[in-house]
């Protein structure tokens, strides 16, 4: 045995731990300073979503009535102004878009998923395409509509299918990506069960796969819906920033929707107005937590570790 | 011997075959939306740039493309647009870095499960809430307030910048929040043993692993901020201003076209053709930003086993 090492070690312990000495407080503030920040920026980014719906409340209930939903048109003046023509635009344009989209969606996903050969070089374009798609800034969409569906070739006018068409284009990516990762996860050996026994590819899809992914296909899609829902830069340029007093009763009717509405009432000089438009901000605001819960609950409820 | 299909394993081809066509074209339709956003708005820039000359649009410095006589010079919606977005990422980055740090290496389980949904609820507000909040309280409340220098209005770039800087928190966060949980647990215990404290497995290890992830979040959150339009139009102004005091109002290329496209353009006038030259403009510096993204993710991932 080898006394000299051990005789040698306390030393330079002693050592290491005088040079730990004054090293350690100051490392130690460190790590206690860097806790402190990621608490600090949690707590910013939940104050500021506190402080936003706590002042909306504040602005905007009063307002805030039934009558001021379903009952009101809306109206430069005060005491008058409601947004019922905009929650049925917002029910009419939001049903057509997703009555588009989410077929469309879910199918392209399929594809991706279950049919496309990875290595071909359309399936990669395809792929990158959509990957771009989705970081479009939704106005350019508008400027789409703009010029081919409001005007242009199509020239369909300020209309509800116009505006459901064009939403439909901006969340596309959206269900397209959340649908692809809800199949994905489905594993791979259920499919290769099915195939193995027979059935083809597509009655794979149908009775295996779309089932097992339901859940996560149906929370990409609400989550989808609901940006629908709150989008509004396109349909400025689409027709959508005149004050309609009138519901729309069909594809072909001209529309208004509650974010435009909320608009609309936001840059308006009287400061009543703009509770109205915080009024209306809380009556989105609660249908999306709505969605957006449902959505989440599904997650957590239906998600099968497999 | 034949080997004739019998009727039902011939439906049965049809139905694969018919399956296989429908959804391949669905699959295709998104290519046609991208040829069709490029055509449209191809046409009237090309037209645009007959009648103003590059020289004028890039390099002159007045922007009043719908008064007479128009000037065309980008650079004021320009600098509003930079402005913008330099404010919403100082906003947005550390504070988004911070949460992805505390949700991915610090927060318990549980206490994960409450505040994740919480950030992805703050990712489903729609942006002209951000923007009214903007124009109805940062505005005036903060900004007007607070802000030292030059006479502040009811606009102010940065009251826009700070809510576009909420708008990509999220984004930032949750992106950068997958990028940390793809680092390989074995790193952190090796760093862990080793005697680091868990800032220094966050700070020297799981920051340079996760890197090409956070920088393609950024990137992507950048591009977000370029093309946020409703908060802009609320809250920046219309007033093309070629300025270095953020505190004033300024226009950006969203906020130009959102107000002039809402207004009523006649089809083929000039001033129809500008909203579609900065749309080419802003579709351009997006789509050069989403590659960038999409080729650091490629170019620079760790592939741990």
């Amino acid at each position: 045995m080898n006394t000299d090492l051990l005789d040698a070690e306390p030393t330079s312990a002693a050592a290491d731990v005088s040079l730990a000495a004054n090293v350690a407080p100051l490392r130690r503030a460190r790590d206690v300073l860097f806790r402190l920040f990621l608490y600090s920026t949690i707590a910013v980014a939940l104050g500021i979503l506190m402080t936003v719906l706590i002042r909306t409340w504040l602005d905007g209930s009063d307002k805030l009535s039934l009558d001021m939903v379903l009952h009101k048109q809306p109206s430069e003046r005060p005491a008058r102004a409601g947004i019922e023509s905009g929650v049925y635009g917002t029910l009419w344009v939001t049903g057509f878009c997703a009555l588009l989209t989410l077929p469309l969606g879910i199918a392209t996903a399929v594809y991706l998923e279950e049919f496309a050969h990875k290595t071909r070089w359309y399936n990669r374009l395809i792929e990158v395409n959509i990957q771009n798609l989705a970081a479009v800034p939704s106005i350019v969409y508008g400027i789409l509509g703009l010029a081919f569906i409001a005007r242009g070739p199509l020239g369909w006018g300020p209309t509800v299918a116009t505006a459901g068409l064009i939403l439909a284009l901006v969340v596309l990516p959206t269900v397209i990506i959340a649908s692809r990762e809800a199949i994905r996860a489905v594993p791979s050996s259920l499919s290769a069960g099915s195939l193995a026994l027979g059935a083809t590819r597509w009655q794979t899809v149908r009775k295996q796969v779309l089932p097992a992914a339901a859940p996560g296909i149906a929370t990409g899609s609400i989550l989808a819906i609901s940006r629908a829902i709150g989008e509004t830069a396109p349909l400025l340029l689409i027709g959508g920033l005149t004050f309609i007093s009138k519901n729309p009763s069909s594809l072909d009717d001209r529309y208004t929707t509650v974010p435009l509405l909320i608009y609309s009432y936001a840059v308006s000089s009287k400061a009543e107005l703009r509770e109205v438009a915080a009024a209306a901000i809380i009556v989105l605001m609660i249908v999306l937590l709505l969605l957006n819960g449902t959505a989440i609950l599904i997650r957590n409820r239906y998600q099968r570790r497999w | 011997m034949s080997l004739r299909a019998t009727g039902a394993l011939r439906r049965r081809q049809h139905t694969e075959r018919a399956a296989r066509i429908i959804l391949s074209a669905a699959a295709l339709l998104s290519v046609v939306t991208t040829i069709l956003i490029v055509f449209s708005l191809l046409e009237p820039t090309v037209e645009f740039f007959q009648v103003v000359s590059f020289q004028e649009f890039f390099t002159t410095k007045k922007w009043a493309p719908l008064f007479k006589p128009a000037r065309f010079g980008v650079w004021p919606i320009v600098t509003g647009t930079l402005w913008v977005t330099a404010i919403a990422i100082v906003i947005a980055l550390p504070t988004g870095l911070g949460a992805a740090f505390y949700l991915s290496e610090y927060a318990r389980p549980r206490v994960r499960k409450v505040i994740k949904p919480i950030l992805e609820l703050l990712a489903g507000v729609p942006t002209i809430v951000f923007g009214f909040f903007a124009l109805t309280f940062v505005n005036p409340e903060l900004v007007k307030r607070f802000w030292p220098v030059g006479n502040v209005g009811a606009y102010s770039a940065l009251g826009a910048g700070i809510m576009t800087g909420v708008m990509i928190l999220p984004i930032v966060a949750s992106l950068s929040e997958d990028a940390m949980s793809a680092v390989p647990q074995g790193l952190r215990q090796g760093a862990l043993a080793l005697g680091s404290s868990k800032r220094e497995v966050c700070t020297k290890v799981v920051f340079p692993a996760a890197l090409s992830g956070i920088v393609a979040a950024t990137v992507l959150a950048v591009s977000r901020a370029i093309g946020e339009t409703m908060i802009a139009v609320l809250a920046s102004g219309q007033r093309p201003e070629l300025s270095n005091n953020p505190g004033l109002g300024m226009q950006t290329m969203t906020g130009f076209i959102g107000s002039a496209g809402s207004g009523d353009v006649a089809t083929g006038t000039i001033g129809y053709k500008t909203i579609f030259a900065v749309g080419t403009f802003l579709f351009v510096i997006t789509f050069i930003l989403n590659l960038l993204s999409i080729r650091i993710v490629r170019r620079f991932r760790q592939v741990y086993e």
